[in-house]
């Protein structure tokens, strides 16, 4: 059961990271585990839920189906990054919480990262079909999305272009 | 501050973490020195166990240990059962197989090792001699086959038969001018809950205490029940459940691994950590509702309910975990809102080789529900009468509170609804859905090739089940109260909700009070959350303690300024002396005051308690019931099957609501669960017991393109059964969700009345079926 090793250059939310991993290690628990960055959640480890989506160059992704490795030279946005500050949130997480579009916060980050690369892509105001559809790839088993799309929608009319400045801050 | 927080749409405290990525879930915990565990699950789904060689994977470098049956020693015990029947033959699940594996998941071997791709490397070097054994291939061949008994002493797979029943049924059906028959079937589903189970045991070698952070929502039955397992004292185990990713009820009961990881953990003195992944979630975490219902129906020519009988056989799984609870609840749900004067129900539980069956959102009652409106729908057809007109002649009228229907309900009590409102909750939704003018409106779209129907079904539900819940309350030195139930959190907001309730009966702003929840140590019982319970009675447990603790501040600041509490006031986190402005106390230094200065000085002569602080218990007289009715309006691709909601309308009643916002945020993932439960979510198992459906690819959840927005109306029917004259509101949303949509599609592809659909989840392939053997389509 060998595994070989080897040496990773990651930026994680504009800061730089040099380690050593396996050749196996998913970069959701690279994240999770070596960085401590627990912010990204693991939901089912063969990408359909959507809870472990960050962002890869500015693109969503499922880190549960790529490999530390495969992140190696690349840009990393999580969760974490989302908030300007320790007492502000960003529109978008401003949202989420007026709308009551969470409960257990277990998909949350998913949705926010996807979310946030949506809004800052969409090029017109969408309809709710259109916003449940970009979410689609997004499970949520507490709220009945409901929320989420209220939230989406918000900041779809209002303050798309704060959250296009956030979700290119940390592209290559 | 408000008037009243209670009744409030308060933001939730708890968002401002979650939403930053700050949560803390089980696997979010990092502790020094952390193992990690691997469980070894049987791939079969009936078999003897011959042997087991474990020699190659303890040999694998990075491995501690790995555990069989034989190295559990006593510990490996059938767990106790924590809801007992006199009629069932429980056979309860345990740590580790012994002789035999009964089901496709079974735990066979713990491995504990430096990480979990270790632990996995080494699940494959374990070497496994079977003898495999027929699986039961149904559920009707489990209870009729002598070839595939699981619990071979029991003579068959039959675990309970029990009943019950009220009024003259025989002399119902003689006199009855119309009897309608049918069978119905649900078949399984899984709350898939996006966090799966996790586990980490962390050991104190100097205390002798083990702390499990667990995602249980049930911290104190999860400590009593480890406890007595390791036999050691229940203050020897501290079960933390911090944030919890969605529990929907498979994470309320106890598993192998919440034994298989403290007990390596203590064996090692390590902390050995266990994450679920989900493929194993799909053999390892319990699922629900595979049951027949044959039922049939007396009544007059009117319409009007006669009597009914009752039979179901439902499919326990391999083991039963918590009890029969299901069918149970199945049995007594059925009469719903409708004066059923005479009714005789049974069931039969049988085992079979699939994954153990306990609760999930709604428990049991879709499936009554489903039984009890389908029949409404039949015998509707069958007299001739409108749909909603055979219900509306048969509602228990709302001056007829309380009502004894006349069975025994879960909690052992009578079963007596204490309040509701059932004919306006019809009339509500009917009207928002536009029920009257869609006759017409059918008609035209059908003209068009459009399928379109309307569905609907009302339910009766009980909650707030005992025995009781817990909260402690204590001002600290910071002036802020402290509060921690017995009551646990999946994302229902009782950080926020429990705190609007103190504030209220204490008087106090929001901001100075803090709970938390899911923590054995913070309170000494507690029972969790299940059975959509802590609504009423964790918030009652606060209120009452608020109570409480307010006045044990007005009696401390009266010892301490000598005056009489009336001439006291308590205002922006201070007491004062009416009029006396210069005698005025902080509460956190009356918290010190009371609670002895300095070492070596005297308290107050005329305080007659110690400190600020209470803990308080609610204690139901019986359960509370909730009610609603839902209207559903799809459209049906009769060729390719698929169901489309067009509008979604929900009457629910939940009593008072501590938190509106959150009350429709429960309402509306009921919701979504109970779509998912018509037309998506179905676990497939082959006769070989082996699961078809065994990852999200082929499990399908409701996204948000599938899910409707609903549209929810409240009824008010606030209960005399506790302080807040609330409800839970957990499950309502779920519980009619099946009963109304199938309705909605036999509506839409045969307006004029035919009955064909009997079974839920409705897949495309089932609507195709029924479309064309229903002569909707010709091909």
């Amino acid at each position: 059961m060998e595994t070989t090793e080897h040496r990773i250059r990651i930026v994680v939310n504009g800061d730089a990271y040099e380690r050593t991993v396996p050749g196996r290690l998913l970069l959701s628990d690279f994240l999770r585990h070596e960085l401590r960055l627990t912010g990204t959640h693991v939901g089912c480890e063969h990408g359909v839920c959507g809870a472990c989506t960050i962002l890869v160059d500015g693109a969503p992704a499922r880190s549960c189906l790529m490999l530390a490795v495969q992140a190696d030279g690349r840009a990393v946005t999580t969760v974490e990054s989302l908030a300007p500050s320790e007492t502000e949130l960003s529109p978008l997480q401003a949202a989420f919480r007026k709308h009551h579009g969470l409960q257990c916060g277990f998909c949350t980050p998913g949705f926010l990262v996807t979310a946030t690369a949506y809004l800052r892509d969409v090029e017109e105001v969408p309809s709710r079909r259109e916003i449940a559809e970009a979410l689609s790839g997004n499970i949520c088993r507490c709220t009945g999305y409901t929320g989420i799309v209220d939230a989406v929608e918000e900041i779809a009319a209002t303050a798309r272009e704060s959250v296009a400045a956030q979700g290119e801050t940390h592209a290559v | 501050m408000p008037s009243s927080w209670v009744g409030a749409p308060v933001l939730r405290r708890e968002d401002d973490r979650l939403v930053r990525g700050r949560g803390r879930f089980v696997d979010d915990v990092h502790v020094a020195e952390m193992l990690h565990g691997a469980v070894l699950r049987s791939a079969v789904a009936h078999a003897r166990i011959v042997s087991i060689d474990v020699t190659a994977a303890r040999a694998l470098p990075g491995v501690h240990a790995v555990y069989t049956a034989a190295d559990l020693g006593p510990v490996n015990r059938p767990f106790p059962l924590p809801v007992p029947h006199p009629k069932l033959r429980p056979r309860t699940p345990q740590p580790l197989a012994t002789d035999k594996v009964r089901y496709v998941g079974e735990p066979i071997a713990f491995v504990v090792a430096d990480d979990r791709y270790i632990a996995e490397d080494a699940l494959d070097l374990i070497e496994l001699e079977l003898e495999e054994l027929p699986p039961t291939p149904t559920l009707e061949g489990a209870l009729t086959g002598t070839d595939c008994i699981l619990h071979e002493e029991l003579g068959d797979n039959v675990a309970a038969r029990f009943g019950q029943s009220y009024g003259d049924v025989d002399e119902a059906f003689a006199r009855a001018d119309v009897v309608v028959r049918e069978r119905l079937v649900s078949d399984r589903s899984a709350g898939q809950p996006m966090e799966t189970r996790s586990l980490l045991a962390v050991p104190d070698d100097a205390t002798g205490k083990l702390t499990l952070w667990d995602t249980t929502q049930a911290p104190h039955v999860a400590r009593r029940l480890l406890a007595t397992i390791l036999e050691i004292s229940e203050d020897q185990v501290h079960v933390i459940a911090p944030d919890v990713g969605g529990g929907f009820g498979p994470k309320v009961i106890f598993y192998p691994e919440e034994v298989l990881v403290p007990f390596a953990a203590r064996a090692l003195r390590r902390p050995v950590k266990w994450v679920e992944d989900r493929l194993e979630h799909f053999r390892a975490t319990v699922q629900e509702r595979t049951q027949i219902h044959e039922f049939e129906l007396a009544a007059t020519k009117e319409g009007m309910l006669l009597g009914m009988r009752v039979k179901i056989v439902h499919d326990t799984g391999a083991y039963v975990p918590w009890g029969v609870i299901v069918p149970f609840i199945t049995l007594t749900t059925v009469p719903g809102p409708y004066r059923l004067p005479a009714y005789e129900a049974e069931a039969t539980v049988v085992y079979t080789n699939r994954v153990p069956v306990t609760p999930h959102r709604g428990a049991g009652r879709p499936q009554a529900v489903f039984t009890m409106e389908r029949a409404m729908d039949r015998l509707a057809q069958e007299v001739g009468l409108d749909r909603a007109e055979v219900r509306a002649r048969n509602y228990i009228p709302a001056d007829a509170f309380p009502y004894d229907v006349g069975l025994i309900y879960r909690d052992g009590s009578p079963l007596r609804y204490d309040s509701g409102d059932y004919p306006e909750a019809q009339r509500v939704a009917l009207d928002a859905i536009g029920y009257a003018r869609f006759g017409a409106e059918q008609a035209s779209l059908r003209a068009q090739g459009r399928y379109v129907g309307i569905g609907f079904a009302g339910y009766v539900e009980g909650t707030g089940l005992g025995p009781h819940e817990s909260a402690r309350l204590r001002v600290d030195t910071t002036g802020k109260v402290r509060i921690s139930s017995g009551a646990a959190s999946q994302g229902q907001g009782h950080q926020t909700t429990l705190a609007q309730v103190a504030a209220d009966a204490l008087g106090m702003d929001m901001d100075d009070i803090v709970v938390t929840t899911g923590d054995t140590d913070g309170v000494p019982y507690g029972i969790g959350a299940f059975a959509s319970r802590l609504g009423a009675l964790a918030s009652s447990a606060v209120k009452i303690g608020a109570a409480e603790l307010r006045e044990k501040i007005f009696r401390a600041a009266g010892a301490l300024f000598e005056v009489a509490i009336e001439d006291l006031e308590l205002a922006d986190g201070t007491v004062r002396v009416k009029g006396s402005p210069s005698q005025a106390i902080r509460l956190g230094d009356l918290a010190v005051q009371t609670s002895g200065a300095f070492p070596g000085s005297t308290l107050p002569k005329d305080l007659q308690e110690i400190g600020l602080e209470t803990t308080a218990y609610f204690r139901p007289a019986q359960s509370t019931y909730a009610s609603g009715f839902h209207a559903v309006k799809v459209e049906v691709d009769p060729q390719t099957g698929l169901v489309q909601i067009l509008r979604y309308v929900v009457s629910h009643d939940c009593g008072n609501a501590i938190n509106p916002m959150i009350v429709e945020g429960q309402v509306q993932g009921g919701v979504a669960a109970g779509v998912g439960g018509a037309l998506y979510e179905q676990i497939v198992y082959d006769e070989g017991g082996q699961i078809v459906t065994g990852s999200f690819v082929d499990f399908l959840l409701p996204t948000a393109a599938e899910v409707p927005d609903a549209e929810i109306h409240h009824i008010h029917a606030p209960t005399p059964l506790n302080p807040l004259g609330a409800k839970g509101a957990g499950e309502g949303g779920t519980i009619p969700a099946p009963a109304a949509i199938v309705s909605a599609v036999e509506n839409a592809l045969w307006p004029h009345g035919d009955f064909h659909l009997r079974s839920f989840p409705l897949g495309p392939q089932d609507v195709r079926r029924a479309a064309f053997d229903g002569g909707a389509i010709a091909e």
